[in-house]
Formats: structure tokens, sequence, C-alpha cells
């Protein structure tokens, strides 16, 4: 049986030459791409420095970004379970990179050397009938497995039903449209909250019923599954659910229920959804319940669908204002916290309130939902408080200014959207499990996780990151999903690897798939290790300066959440000239001198945006502002990020096709029209002369169709943009001198400014008006100072 | 509370050397001893069961009537009073020579064929009560009604017993004392079900009775041991004062005319008789009545008559239609004018001085300034021009409309409105009562009170279920479909919603009807038998306090509230506490629900209790907040859909139109010299003056009791003025104002004189039933008797023309006082039986303490009509008769209603006749006792009694359930409880045996 699906597996893969893998690559380029369509895999080196020394004077660490779940379509899943190490300690799986003794039908586990026998259904392999999982091209292998209950997905909407009229019927009809892009077969729940919270029961016909809840009044899991009446002994399941396991009582279905069979009742129960009647008297913020909303939300499917995939999805149109998790006071006259406020240490609710989330998020994460929070306001919402819920549990977080835009309701709607193969993108309950070979170790893991505390032989005792373990869980991920993980390289210098030996790591994520299958996917990669001290070049050429500054920003970012945002400044500086002191080239104490080798070039511009970058800087940002756009950045692959880093800036003009251009102020010119892209926003910008041909209408005459057109391409790249990007981005369109303008003049490089503008003498690009140092200055220190004999 | 405080008596709270203090109960010389165990009166005792022990078995040496076996030997008494027995009696010692003389005396007046006819209706104020050998005739005639007044026993009531018509209760007295005779008939009673009401339990009579040194009633059976003399000479039931003859002598002398209300204290007629009343400066006997409308002028003379000094006011007395409803004065934005100093509202009692720019006050005397829009010129006699133009200067009661200083918040308040909060556990489903309930309202809910004047009413509706949760129910007009909120927070209850909870139900019909529908179906498959009650009372107050509104709370339920929450009540029902000094916890509220109660009237939060217990409730607790907050508490026994149904739902609609204030604050204003100082009633006081009441309907009466602080003056008389300030139906804050002005007198008999009995009573019953919380219910009932006997004793001394020691001489106006004072005594409140349940007594305890003088009449002493005689061309109901086992006769059939429950007795003889007119069935073994109404059938005979019940329904606020009682059937001890001149089965005495006992009382006081 398992040959028999195995080679159906194999004719579907078959199109893959076998070969490509094996011939050298070209380029280090063209090899780092191949590996992260094949394994979505990007380290920061692809050589490895084959000592602990070294590994620490090469400044950047050795990590990697992983995308558990990249999309393939080229991978179609294999039937079985996969083959363990029987060493309890290494369980590895079954690899390309094991060597197999074929007559003796043993196996040798590359991680400790442990030799396996296979079991019997492998029987029948040779050299020429190889399993997938030993063929070089499945380095990444996706298995599913019949293992446990198959529970549907569940779907728990905590709606906020103080907001303005038109915002909840908005919110309302995204609510219901979702209804029809669930799973037929899912769960789906709705709580909704204002003053009191109101847990609606879904099964009753007739009368809609709810369990109200005071909002002022923490409950520990055991009071709301009481109250709930969840805690009594469960009666039979209903027919035709055999697979049902005893510890899920069938009470849950009152509040929990199929989209197909309520579909109707829960359509009609939001539509009749009303304002949150407690009056609101002048000067006053609705009275909004939102920790307590959450703590029942958790505690529900804490206690009648633990250990299943489940998102909780909070849609808020503000601040929580009373009970636990309140942010700020129900007086209008004080306003919600700033970073100004947090720096005075003023936030009167902040620690409580995030603490107060903390344990739900750390509840939930345990439990394996996750927390999706859709704020919308036009003040803050308290995301900062509120962001560990999403980040620890891997949910969405979505910021917007009312629900009733586009940019939530697509964003929204983008959540449900299915991948190429027809299934929804988004999967559940991942275990992922990290094993390296003996040289290395793991320091840690950044990324939307939480740490499931596996000790064991490959856990370094210095934690990058979420360390301390080599196990982590995220409760909710799609394929764009990735994690940054931390390595430590722990061979002596004095134990040389031998010539030719290779590091392997292999990443096993467990999860629950869309479909509620519960599926492995297996990747195992192997570098060679190099000598720094004779082979630095090698190991130099392997850098992947993109992968390693996504990574480093990642460990700023992480730093800056409980750090002072000056200090990982100083300490992403420090990193960067200690970069140029071991890879560039220069005599010492002469800038002009310095040189640094094509893979090393764009790092230093990389570090130079990622400084000015939101993920860093605080100013003109509110708090919620600065933990969405973390939030993100903690997740989104290595393109995205370096997107968000660096944005990408577009030139469209009569002097030739579309190209992209330096983000630097020198780019703004006025027959230009420049498309930028950040991944939170999408401006497209009229430079003047455009913008004067526009209003002057020249776009309506026959004869200037070209202009037309030129005015229409970058609105139609933009849309390219917005229909795949989540979420969905804010999309800006200005022209010169509009106000909204800034949002591109505080992304480019300031090479202009008004202290400078005249001196320069350049003949255009528009001056910003800023006294931030520009790429240029920044460079020329960074030069001065990496030569220098003193540092 | 010391045990003093509790009767107005002023000998009790300030011991007097002459009459003697009532301190420890035993320390009075005069009369204490009367529950001395040491005392000379228990001497024969032991005589008294001696020739008890035999009296068992002569019971039945009468001859047995057809099935005699099943009876008890009282029934036998009625048919045939043996010779056989009285020799028995004479076992005993013989009686002190004093008492005997006496009963001798009265005997031998009783038995007045020769006691002669006086000529004259006596003018005496007093009614004596003694031999003839001794009084002149005249006085004679005042004592007793003279023969020919009195009606003789109609030959049919008493069977064949005119031969002897002294000695059935005195025979049965002697029998009581002893051990329980074997009595098959008895004692397979305990073993049936509780019924409703009283356990007709019988097994035993309790220590009570056989212990010597107890007091009432236990003494009581000492004394007709001692009566005990030639047959010849019993007591005769006729003679002593009939409260039935009192009582148709004021309808014959009042009934039927104009009682103007002008002058000041002048005796109402009775509230048996009907009259109509015009108010001209004083207020209406229905809303005020007062234990005298004379006051002594000094305390000394108060402590002296120990007369209690107290008025009944029941503001919001419903008046027929054919009297003045209340005129309602607006000033506007002045609001009413009050006296600067006591603040009284202008009334009849200003004196307008100075032309009429200022006006004196009669309350406090100060001179205030007439306000420049209010005057107006004085005509010759000093009086103003427009006083018959203004009610507030001519009539006793009126209303003021308030201005916003009077209003909470000083903003105008918002209609009230009404809560509906349903038990759906387990048991109200099954019974269907939830159903009927739902049904029922979706007609009711049309009929909600409005004012006079307007379309439609202006309360709102909301609707609550609940078992170990909350269920709140958004019935807003715009919804399809009602929602329901559960509250599972029972611990911390709170309202889940504000907008769409109270609805105007017009415009919300469709809903509330739909939701009406849905509900007995939504709990139809419930298996939750565990309720909470506090949270269910916090919530329903906590919407009306987050709706800003007054209101009231309809509360249908159950049982006991066992689930964990508030308010969480055990079942704590423990009989061995009776007769001790613990039996008082008994009526003392359990947890915490006092200060529910004085939350929901700071709230202006009336509950309504609708109980349906089928065991032990703990009524004491839960019906404590309806007591405080003006609500009505209702208890339906083993509800039964079929039987209980009518009543429960003629209860309910009753009570959901009655008109009624909520939210009001009561005060009591007296002229100088005297002032209020204690309440009774179904109210709640945060201080010593203000009576807040949450709710206050058309049946609920206050109490007031009165005492000296100063000399009275003649002249100037005792003036009164209650204030009741009320949101009223439609929102309108307002001023009730009722005034009324009393005598005063230097002479005790003037203060006799105008004494009203049944005030008194009402005052007895409110006080003793108050002081049950806090004293051993023995002295309670002592502190009863002894009052009585002072009161009694006092008269005697001062008023009366001297008489012989022996001589029991009552006032005219408490002829009756005894014999509504046993029945009081006999009471199930205060009878320590381990047969009664607690909660029936704690029921009835809380519904008279909101009871009106004419409720607490009929209650105490119930109306017993004869039937089987009607007289079909009439529309009068049939003059009733005494309460007495001896007054029915085998071949009569006698309704019973006392205002909570109605008897239809039929003796075995009854005609076929009647039965067919009544039952339509051929005779009286096809009778259903099951039945709780009478079939409606087109024969004169039964239109007639029906129109009787309807009339007699009609007055009283709880609908009486009836019962059909067919003689020397089990079902008949229930209904001999009611027969309140005879022994009670409970131990209590019978009306002679009290009389002999207050007799010797008063000859002791004086002695």
């Amino acid at each position: 049986m398992l040959l028999s699906s195995l080679e159906g597996a194999l004719d579907q893969t078959s199109f893959i030459p076998p070969k490509s893998f094996c011939r050298a690559m070209a380029t280090y380029l063209e090899f780092i791409q191949q590996n992260e369509e094949r394994d979505g895999v990007r380290f920061s080196w692809n050589v490895w420095p084959s000592s602990r020394l070294e590994a620490t004077r090469m400044v950047v660490p050795l990590a990697c970004l992983l995308t558990p779940l990249k999309e393939r379509l080229d991978l179609p899943p294999v039937q079985y379970e996969p083959v363990l190490c029987s060493r309890p300690t290494c369980k590895a799986v079954l690899n390309p990179l094991c060597q197999v003794d074929y007559r003796a039908k043993l196996w040798a586990c590359n991680f400790c050397f442990q030799r396996n026998q296979f079991p019997p259904a492998y029987a029948g392999i040779s050299e020429v009938n190889q399993p997938a999982e030993l063929m070089p091209q499945f380095s990444t292998i996706e298995y599913i497995v019949q293992r446990g209950p198959q529970t549907p997905l569940i779907f728990l909407y905590v709606v906020d039903t103080c907001l303005e009229e038109e915002d909840l019927q908005a919110l309302k009809e995204s609510l219901q449209m979702s209804l029809s892009l669930l799973p037929p077969d899912a769960l789906v729940g709705l709580i909704t909250f204002g003053r009191m919270v109101q847990v609606h029961e879904l099964s009753c016909e007739g009368i809609s019923k709810s369990y109200v809840f005071r909002g002022t009044k923490d409950l520990a899991a055991k009071q709301i599954q009481d109250m709930l009446g969840l805690s009594r002994p469960a009666v039979p399941m209903q027919q035709g659910r055999p697979l049902q396991t005893p510890e899920q009582p069938v009470i849950s279905s009152r509040f929990l229920q199929p989209v197909h069979k309520i579909d109707m009742n829960l359509t009609d129960l939001l539509g009749e959804l009303q304002r949150d009647p407690w009056p609101v008297t002048q000067g006053k913020r609705p009275l909004r319940s939102t920790g307590v909303a959450l703590s029942i939300a958790v505690g529900l499917l804490e206690g009648t669908f633990p250990n299943t995939g489940a998102r909780i999805m909070l849609f808020t149109g503000g601040p929580p204002t009373q009970g636990p998790g309140m942010v700020v006071g129900d007086e209008l006259k004080t306003p919600i916290r700033s970073w100004h406020d947090i720096e005075k240490d003023n936030a009167r609710f902040m620690k409580k309130a995030t603490k107060h989330y903390e344990t739900l998020a750390n509840r939930s994460a345990a439990n394996g939902h996750c927390i999706d929070i859709y704020a919308c306001a036009l003040d803050q919402t308290g995301l900062l408080e509120m962001k560990c819920c999403a980040n620890l549990t891997g949910g969405h977080m979505v910021m917007g200014d009312s629900f009733n835009t586009s940019l939530f309701k697509q964003t929204f709607q983008r959540v449900f959207s299915k991948g190429y193969n027809g299934e929804f993108r988004m999967a559940f309950g991942a275990n992922l499990d990290v094993k390296t070979s003996r040289e290395l170790k793991i320091a840690g893991a950044i990324g939307p996780c939480i740490s499931l505390n596996a000790k064991g032989p490959c856990v370094s005792e210095n934690e990058l990151g979420i360390g301390g373990t080599s196990q982590w869980k995220i409760c909710s991920l799609d394929p764009s999903t990735t994690l940054a993980i931390y390595f430590e390289v722990v061979n002596q210098h004095n134990a040389p690897i031998p010539q030719g030996g290779r590091g392997a790591v292999q990443f096993v994520t467990q999860y629950q798939h869309s479909s509620t299958q519960r599926r492995i996917r297996v990747t195992t990669i192997a570098r060679n290790w190099a000598d720094a001290q004779t082979q630095l070049q090698h190991i130099e050429a392997a850098f992947d300066q993109e992968a390693a500054a996504v990574l480093m920003a990642r460990l700023g970012v992480y730093r800056a959440e409980s750090e002072e945002g000056p200090d990982v400044l100083r300490w992403l500086d420090r990193q960067l000239i200690r970069l140029c002191q071991k890879f560039g080239q220069y005599n010492k104490d002469d800038p002009n001198s310095f040189r640094l080798s094509e893979s090393f070039s764009l790092y230093p511009q990389f570090i130079f945006h990622l400084r000015r970058s939101p993920f860093l800087q605080v100013f003109n940002n509110s708090p919620d502002e600065s933990s969405y756009y973390r939030h993100h950045f903690a997740r989104q692959d290595l393109t995205q990020s370096l997107i968000m880093i660096q944005p990408i800036l577009y030139a469209y003009s009569f002097h030739g096709p579309p190209e992209p251009v330096l983000l630097d102020s020198s780019s703004i010119l006025p027959d230009r029209i420049l498309l930028m892209d950040t991944f939170f926003q999408i401006v497209i910008y009229l430079g003047e002369t455009i913008a004067q041909w526009q209003k002057a209408g020249y776009q309506d005459m026959p004869e200037y169709e070209n202009f037309k057109h030129l005015l229409q391409a970058p609105l139609d790249d933009a849309q390219e943009i917005l229909q795949t990007r989540f979420p969905m981005p804010r999309y800006i369109h200005t022209e010169h001198g509009g106000s909204q303008a800034r949002f591109l003049l505080s992304k480019v490089n300031p090479s202009q400014t008004h202290n400078n503008l005249y001196a320069w003498g350049q003949e255009s690009g528009a001056p910003i008006l800023t006294d931030d140092v520009s790429l240029q200055v920044f460079m020329d220190h960074l030069k001065k100072l990496a030569v220098s004999s003193a540092s | 509370m010391s045990q003093q405080g509790y009767v107005a008596a002023p000998p009790y709270s300030q011991s007097q050397p002459g009459i003697g203090g009532f301190g420890p109960p035993n320390s009075s010389i005069h009369y204490g001893h009367y529950g001395d165990p040491n005392s000379s009166y228990s001497a024969p005792q032991p005589g008294v069961s001696k020739s008890a022990v035999p009296f068992g078995s002569p019971a039945p040496v009468g001859p047995p009537p057809p099935g005699a076996q099943q009876f008890s030997p009282n029934s036998f008494q009625n048919g045939s009073g043996t010779p056989g027995q009285q020799p028995q009696r004479f076992q005993g010692p013989p009686p002190p020579a004093q008492l005997a003389d006496q009963l001798n005396s009265m005997q031998i007046n009783s038995y007045g064929p020769g006691t002669a006819p006086s000529s004259s209706v006596s003018p005496g104020h007093r009614a004596a009560f003694q031999g003839p050998q001794v009084l002149p005739p005249a006085q004679q005639q005042m004592g007793l009604p003279p023969a020919p007044q009195l009606p003789p026993p109609p030959a049919n009531s008493v069977n064949g017993l005119c031969a002897q018509p002294a000695l059935p209760p005195v025979a049965r007295q002697g029998g009581i004392p002893g051990p329980v005779p074997p009595n098959p008939n008895l004692q397979h009673l305990p073993g049936q079900p509780p019924g409703p009401g009283y356990h007709p339990q019988q097994a035993n009579y309790g220590p009570q009775m056989a212990a010597p040194q107890l007091s009432y009633p236990g003494a009581f059976p000492g004394g007709p041991a001692q009566l005990a003399g030639p047959p010849q000479k019993k007591l005769d039931p006729d003679s002593i004062p009939s409260p039935i003859q009192v009582i148709e002598n004021d309808k014959a002398a009042r009934g039927g005319q104009v009682y103007a209300t002008n002058t000041r204290g002048q005796v109402p007629p009775l509230v048996t008789t009907n009259c109509v009343i015009q108010d001209q400066g004083h207020a209406s006997p229905r809303y005020i009545r007062c234990t005298t409308y004379c006051f002594p002028v000094t305390s000394d003379m108060a402590k002296q008559a120990r007369i209690p000094l107290a008025a009944v006011i029941q503001p919001f007395a419903a008046v027929p239609p054919n009297e003045t409803p209340l005129y309602l004065v607006n000033h506007g934005e002045t609001g009413p004018i009050r006296c600067n100093r006591c603040k009284a509202y202008m009334c009849p009692f200003m004196q307008f001085i100075e032309g009429g720019r200022r006006y004196q006050c009669g309350f406090c005397n100060c001179i205030n300034d007439v306000p420049q829009f209010f005057f107006q010129h004085l005509d010759h006699m000093g009086r103003r021009i427009d006083h018959y133009e203004r009610p507030e200067l001519s009539l006793g009661s009126y209303e003021y409309v308030a201005t916003s200083d009077y209003c909470r918040d000083k903003k105008p308040p918002n209609p009230p409105a009404f809560i509906f909060m349903i038990d759906v556990s387990y048991r109200n489903i099954k019974s269907g009562l939830v159903k009927l309930i739902c049904d029922e309202l979706k007609t009711l809910l049309d009929k909600l009170p409005r004012e006079e004047q307007e379309e439609s009413s202006a309360i709102r509706v909301g609707f609550v279920t609940y078992n170990k949760v909350l269920h709140f129910f958004n019935v807003k007009s715009s919804l399809a479909q009602p929602q329901m909120m559960v509250v599972t927070d029972v611990a911390e209850v709170f309202v889940p919603l504000l907008d769409g909870f109270l609805v105007d139900f017009e415009e919300s019909r469709s809903v509330v009807t739909n939701l009406l529908d849905q509900i007995p179906e939504l709990f139809a498959d419930t298996n939750e038998s565990e309720t909470i009650f506090a949270p269910v009372i916090q919530a329903g107050m906590e919407a009306l306090k987050a709706a800003e509104c007054a209101g009231k709370l309809f509360l249908f339920h159950s049982s006991l509230p066992t689930a964990e929450a508030p308010g969480k009540l055990k079942n704590r029902d423990d009989k061995k506490l009776l007769n001790t000094d613990k039996e008082k916890t008994l009526f003392q509220p359990q947890g915490n629900y006092e200060a529910l109660a004085k939350d929901c009237v700071a709230n202006g939060c009336c509950v309504n209790l609708f109980l349906f217990p089928t065991q032990y409730v703990d009524v004491a607790s839960m019906g404590l907040v309806t007591m405080y907050t003006g609500g009505t508490l209702y208890k339906y026994n083993n509800f039964q859909l079929d039987a209980d149904s009518p009543q429960f739902l003629s209860d309910l609609r009753k009570d959901i139109q009655k008109k009624m204030g909520f939210d009001a604050t009561m005060r009591v204003r007296t002229s100088t010299g005297f002032r209020a100082t204690d309440f009774f009633g179904a109210i709640y006081m945060n201080n010593t003056t203000d009576v807040e009441m949450a709710a206050v309907d058309c049946d609920k009466a206050v109490t007031v009791e009165f005492k000296h602080d100063d000399k009275l003056n003649e002249d100037t008389g005792a003036l009164i003025q209650c204030a009741v300030l009320y949101t009223s139906l439609s929102g309108q804050r307002r001023i009730r104002i009722h005034n009324i002005g009393l005598n005063c007198s230097s002479q005790l008999a003037d203060v006799y004189r105008t004494c009203e009995t049944d005030a008194l009573i009402n005052f007895f019953a409110k006080s003793a039933f108050k002081a049950i919380l806090s004293q051993p219910l023995k002295t309670v009932r002592d502190i009863l008797v002894n009052q009585t006997a002072h009161m009694l004793a006092c008269y005697k001394k001062n008023c009366a023309s001297p008489a012989a020691v022996s001589q029991l001489i009552l006032p005219d106006t408490m002829k009756v006082l005894p014999v509504y004072m046993n029945c009081l005594l006999k009471s199930c409140v205060l009878a320590s039986r381990p047969e009664i349940p607690t909660d029936e007594r704690a029921f009835h305890r809380q519904l008279i303490m909101a009871m009106g003088v004419a409720d607490t009449q009929l209650f105490f002493y119930p109306l017993l009509l004869p039937i089987h005689s009607l007289d079909l061309k009439s529309d009068a109901v049939p003059a009733a008769i005494r309460c007495s086992e001896e007054r029915l006769s085998e071949g009569g059939a006698f309704l019973l209603a006392n205002g909570l429950r109605m008897f239809l007795w039929l003796g075995a003889s009854v005609s076929s006749e009647l039965i067919q007119g009544l039952f339509n069935v051929p005779s009286f073994a096809h009778i259903s006792t099951e039945a709780t109404s009478l079939p409606d059938l087109d024969n004169p005979f039964s239109k007639k009694l029906k129109h009787i019940l309807a009339q007699i329904q009609s007055q009283k606020p709880h609908t009486m359930k009836l019962m059909v009682v067919k003689q020397r059937e089990q079902p008949e001890m229930l209904f001999r409880q009611f027969l309140v001149e005879d022994k009670s089965i409970y131990g209590g005495a019978s009306y002679v045996d009290f009389l002999v006992c207050i007799h010797k009382e008063i000859s002791q006081l004086l002695s």
C-alpha cells in the first residue's frame, strides 16, 4: 500500500529533473533562490564557519528565515507517516541525507548516527525503488497522517457593538459575507460586547438567546464554563460523528455550530445586532469590555475544544474602557496613552492591561487557538496592550480607520482566501520541531510562536529571541508566515570538521491543515562547513545579505519591544560597524579606501533604512501603530520584510518604461509618477508637472491618450500589489505638494534637504524638510568608524 | 425590642404603681400571676384532667347519627347534649366562690326569659355583663342585648338543642384538656398530605393544654372546669355580646345613610356598615380610622386607660363610585403651600388671620404669610371667601401636584414599570403554571392600570424568567423575534440590556405575544429544579434603577431557593423551636434579605410575590422584601392547575389592575402635644418619621401609634395630617393629603365612648405580630390578654356606675373586644402549634401587617352566612350568624369567608333541592368536594348565591378559594378552624372561656 501510493506521488513530481539539484550552482544567488523556493529557507550564511569562535566573529549570527508552509505547487503530500529515528532524544525524520543500506534495510540517522531498521512496510525498497523521502528533490516533503480526531475548524467572532451606526452596519455585512467564505462544516460562534458581553447561543430556534456577562468582572475559565453550562457531563454525541472523542462535550454546540446548519440564523442574528444600547453621555467614551469578551472567548474554547484549530476573531472599534484589560478610562478628556506617556511612566492602565492580554494569549496559545484583532478606529484601540494576543498565537492584526473602508473589508475577505488548490490559506496548531546536527545548537526563534519548552541536546544556552527550546507552537499560520531561527555553532576550534562535512538542520512542522487533516512537513537542509581562517572568502561569498538584514532586523525589533529605542539603534550600529570591519577591505584609518564585496554591498543600506523604519523609530507613530508594524514585520517572509525595511520605488515617465528607482529624494522629479510600496502603504505620487497636466485635463483629450496611459500604468501596478497583499495596504493617491505626499517624503533618503539644497546644486529632485541624516552621511560615518583603528 | 414596646400601652412602658408594670411576666402582683405556675389558679388543674379522662369515653354515649363513628366528639354535642356528661364535671374541685357567683349571675342573666326586656335602648356607653339581681334592668339591658333585640337562635341552627343551650361549649371545654381520646377519625388525619391551609392535625393537643403553669391558652381549660355548676346555670352563648349583633345594630342605625365628616372627633360607622361618605373637612374613614376619636388630654390618663392611641391609614383606599374621588390641586411652579416651621401642608386646619394675609398653622401654631397668589379675603366668619372652591381649604383629603423639588434628583419621574419574573424551573413547567401565566399575561397586559383621564396606560412592561440563572428578554418593538439574554453571574447580578427590556405593551405587542407564546416551549424540556431568589429581585431592582423609574416586580416562584447564589436559603423549619424563646427566629429572615429590601425601597422597587410551594419555602425570608416594599404576597399551596388557577388568575388580574402609587414616602404630622411614634405595615422606615413604601396600593394600610408629648388642648383637639408623596400611574409626582381632627377630653368616659374595636384589633394584631420578631410568643399573648383586661378594668373602675366586683362590665364600643381579641390570640400566627406550618404563620403574619381595618375585621371574625334560607327576592346579603358550631344545622348550608378563603359547609341533611340547585347533582353523596367553584346554573338560587359570593369577594384584595365542606367529612376539621367562637382544635379558648378568663383578670386587677 505504502509503495503504491508512493509511486503516485513520484509520478506527479517527476517533472523536476533530478539532476538539477546536483548540478553546481552558477552563483550563490541562484542557489539561494532555489533553496528558498524548494524549502522555504533562507540562511544568513550558506557556508558555515566551522568553529564557535569564528562563528561569533562573523557578527551576523548563523540563522535562517523559515517559511514552514511555503506554498509548493509541486509538492503533493504523501499519505503515510514519516519514519522516525528510534533514538528517543532524536526522533529525526528519515530524509535524503540519511545513509541507507538497502540490503540490510537499515538507515543511519544523519543527526545522531543511530542505525535504524526500516519499518516492515519498507521491505521492498532498493536503490531503484526509493520512497520519496529518500530522493534528493524531496528535501521538503509533506505527510498526511491519520492521527487524532478530525475536528472542524472553529471561528469565533468577538464583535464590538460600541460602533457608529455606519461602522456597525459595514461590519455586520462583512461578517455576514464571511459566512459564505467559511468551510461549510466549520463551527462558528458569536460573542458581542459593549458594556456587557454576550455569548450568543446559535442552536435555538425562534428566540435568539445569549448569555450575558458583566464587562467589569474577570472570570476564571472554570467560572465561565460553569456559567455557560459547559461543565455538565456530556450527553452522547449525535450520530454520524463517530470520530468525536469523549472529551468534547456536545454542550459546546450551543455556542459553536456548523456554518451550514445555522448560516441563516446567524445571518439574521448579525442583521439584528444593535449598537450597544447603554447611553454614552457627552464627554465619555462608550464602555467597552474587550478584556472580558476576549477572556470569555478564550475560556469558551478552552473548555470545549482544546487543542483544535480555532480562530478567535476580535473586531473592535475602540479602546477597552472598562474591566480587566482596560486601556483608558471612559473620560474623553484623558487621552489614550502616547509614547510620551509611556516613557514618562504615565500610562496608568498599560501594565495591568498588557498582563491581562498576555495571560489570555498564553492560555489561548496553550490550547492551540489563535486570536485575530481587527481594530478599526481613528484613535488608538489598545493594540499595544493587546498585541501579544495576535503575536503569541499567530493571529492576524489588522488596523484601519473604519470598518466601512475597503481596507478592512478586503483584508477581512482575504483572511478566507484560498490557495491554488482551493484550500484555505490557513493552518492551525502547528508544532515546529527543529533538529540540528551536533555541531549546531538552537539559540531561539522570532516569529508568531510560543516556546514549547522542549529542552534537548540541541538547545543552546545562549538565547536569541524565544529560546531555551527546540520546539515552538504556532497556533495559526499561512503560507507566508515566516520565523527567524537562530543557531549557534558549537563546534570547538580544535576539533575540525572533516573536509566535505556538512551540517544539517531538520524542520519538522506538524499542523492541522485547513481541510482538518493532520499533516507533517519535513524540511531537511545541509550546508558545507568551512574554516573561517582559511576559507573566509567562501563564507563571504555565501553571505545572504538580504536574509541577514531581515534576521538582524528581527533581532533588533525583538529587542526594541523590551529595550529603549536608542539602545537598539546603538546595538545595530555596532553590529554593522563590526561587520564592516570584519569583511570590508580597507586601509586602516583611510575611509576612502573602504570597499565591501558584492555580497555585502547592500547590507549597510538596509540597515540605514531599518534605522529610519517605524519598527525602530516610534516618533510620529502611536504606540498602537508601532505594535501593528512590528507585528507584521515579525511574521512576513523575506521579500515582504525587505519591502518593509526599504520600500520599493517605481518611476513612470515618458522617458521610458517603468523602472525601479532609488528610494531617494532625488528620484522625485516633476515629470514622473512615482509608485511606492512600503508594504503598509501604496503611494502613487504625481510629480509637479504631471499633476498640472492632469488638472488641465490632458488625459481626457484624445490626442494625449498616451498621457492617459501613463496615468493609468501605476494604478494598474498598484492594483496588482493590492490584490495579493495581506493585510490590504493603505492606498494613497497624491501629488506634488499634496498633504499625503508626506508618506513618500518620510521614506525616501533625504539626500536633499533644506540644509544642503543650494549647496549641492543638483538639477532636480525634491528637498525634504528634515534633519535626518542621509544615506551618504551615514555611509561616510560608517566608513570612518569601520576603518578607525581606535575601535 | 423590649417586650414593653410593642403594644401601645402606656402602663407597659411606664410602670405604674396602681396597676403594675408589665415587667417580667410574673412580677406583677395584680395579674402577673395569671401566668404564674404557682398561682392559685393552677390548683384546679389536676381536677380538670381527672374529670377529663372519663369524658373521653362518654362522648359516644349519645345516639350516634348515621355514620357517626367517624365524627369527632365535638360534632355530637351539637346534636345531642347528653345529660349524662354533666355529673362528671362535678368531679373537679369547687371553683372559687367568686367566680361561681359571677357565672351564676351570668347564666341567670342569659337564661333570662325572665330577664325581661327593658324598655329603652341604652343611651349608655357601656355594656354590662352582670347578674340581674345586681343591676337595675336598664343597665342590664345595656350589657346584654335584651331578648327582643337578640334574634333567637333559629330553630334549625341548633338541632334540638334548644333545651340546653348553654351546655355544649362548656362541656367540650371539660373534655379537651385531657389526654387525647383515641379517635379514629382524627387520628388518620395526620397521615394525609399536608393540605392547603392548616394541617388539620389532631393527634395531640400539645403540652400547653395540659400544663397547668401555662397561661393563655393553656390555662383556659381550667376555667370551664371551674365553671362547672348545675346545668341550668350554664353560660349561654346567646347572652354574651355578639359581634353579629353589634354589626347589625350599626347597620341598622347608620347603614345606607350619608356620613358627613364635618365634625371633629365623630365616630364613623363600622367597617361592616355600608354608607356613603361625604368629605366635609376630615378624611373619610375609608382612609383613616382611629382606635379612639377622642384622645385623653394627658399622658397620665392615657396610661391609666391603656387604650392604644392609633390611626389606621389606608392612603390609597378605593372609594365606591358614588363617592367623590380626590381633587387634584395644582399650584404650578410654586408647589404646595406649607407651613414654614412644621412643613404641614395647607389644609382646613389652618386658621386665616389678619384679613387673610396670614395664617396660623393648626399643627405647630406658627404664623405664616399667605403667598400672594393664594391671598383671599375673609368673610364675616373669618373664613376665606373661596373656602368651598379650594379642596385644600374645605376637604379632609385631596392631592397636590408636586414640583420637581419633590422628585428624585429633581427630575420628573419616568412612568413606572411592571416586570414579570417567572420561575421556569422544572416544577413550574410541569405543573403548567408557566403556560398559564404566559397565556394570561397576553390578555391581561391590555388592562394595565391607568389614570382616569388617560387613554392608555403609561406603564411599561418587562419580562424575566429564571431558574438558577436569569433570562432577560429584549422585546423591543422593532425586533421580529424577542431576544433572550441569559445572566449566569448570579453572585453579582446585573441588567444585561436597557433598550428593549421595558417596553410599551401596545407598541411591542407582537413581540411580547410572541415571547409569551414561546416561553413555555423554550423551557419545556428543562430539568433544572434549583432556583435562585434574591438575585432575581436584585435584577428587577437594577433594571428599574437603570431605567430610572419606579415599578413593581411580579415574581412567580415555587421553591426554596437552594441554588448557590446570594440569598440562598436552607430549610430551617424546626418544630422543636415552638414554645421556646427561639420561636421568634422562625419569623426572622435568614441571610441578607433585609439589605436587599432596603435597596429595593430606596429605588422604588415594589416586589409582588406569588408563591406556589409544595413544601417549606421560608416565607419569613422570602416574603420580607415583599413586605418592606409594599408588595403583596400570594401563596397557593400545592398548586393544582385545575383547582387553583381561577383563584390565582383572579388574584393576578386584580393585582395588576390595582390603582396604586409608586416610590412613596408618607409623613404623619400631628398638632402639638402628641406625635406619631410607631408605624406598622408593609413599609420600611429609614428614620423615625418617614414611612417609605416602594409602592402603596389601595389595600395597604399603615397603622400609626401616637404618644403624648405634652398635655393636649380640649379646644383645639388633636389634629393629624398624613401626607403621601408618590409617583402616580402616569409618572406624575403627587402628594396625597389626608387630614383628620380628633377630640380631646379629660374624661375617660369620653375616650371609651369613641373607641373603635375594629381599629383596636387591627392595631393589636399588627403590634403583636411585629413583637413576635423579638419576644417569645407567650409573652406577646400575655401582653394582649393583660392589656385587654386592663382597658376593661380601667373602664369598670372609672366610668361604669359602681357595681359588684363580680360583674363584667364592658364599654359599649368595646363590647366585642374580648371575642375579637380571642380570635387574634387564636390566630395561627400566635398559636405555637406544630401542626400549623411555619410558612402559613409567616404568611398570615405578613398579610395582616399590611391590612386595613375592614380586612382585619373579616379575617379575625369570619363572615358566616346561612344560605339555605336565602331570600331570593331581595338583593341583599343575608344576615350573618355567629361563628360557632352550634349555629350550624344539619339541614342547612352555610357560607364562611375570612378574606383568604371561603367554605361552603353543607349539613348532612341539607335539602336535595338545595343541592340540585347549587350543584346540579341529585344528592348529598354526589357532591364533589374537589370543586373550587360552583357550577353556573340557571336557577335563581344558584344565581343568588353566585351574586353573594361575588359581592363578598369584590371588596377583598385576595381571591378566596372556595372549598366545599360536607358535614362529618374529613375537611370539616379545616372548616372548624374558622368557627372562631368555639374552642379551637389547636387549643385556643372558646369565646365563653376567654370571657371568663378576662373577667377574672379584670376582677383581679380591680381587687
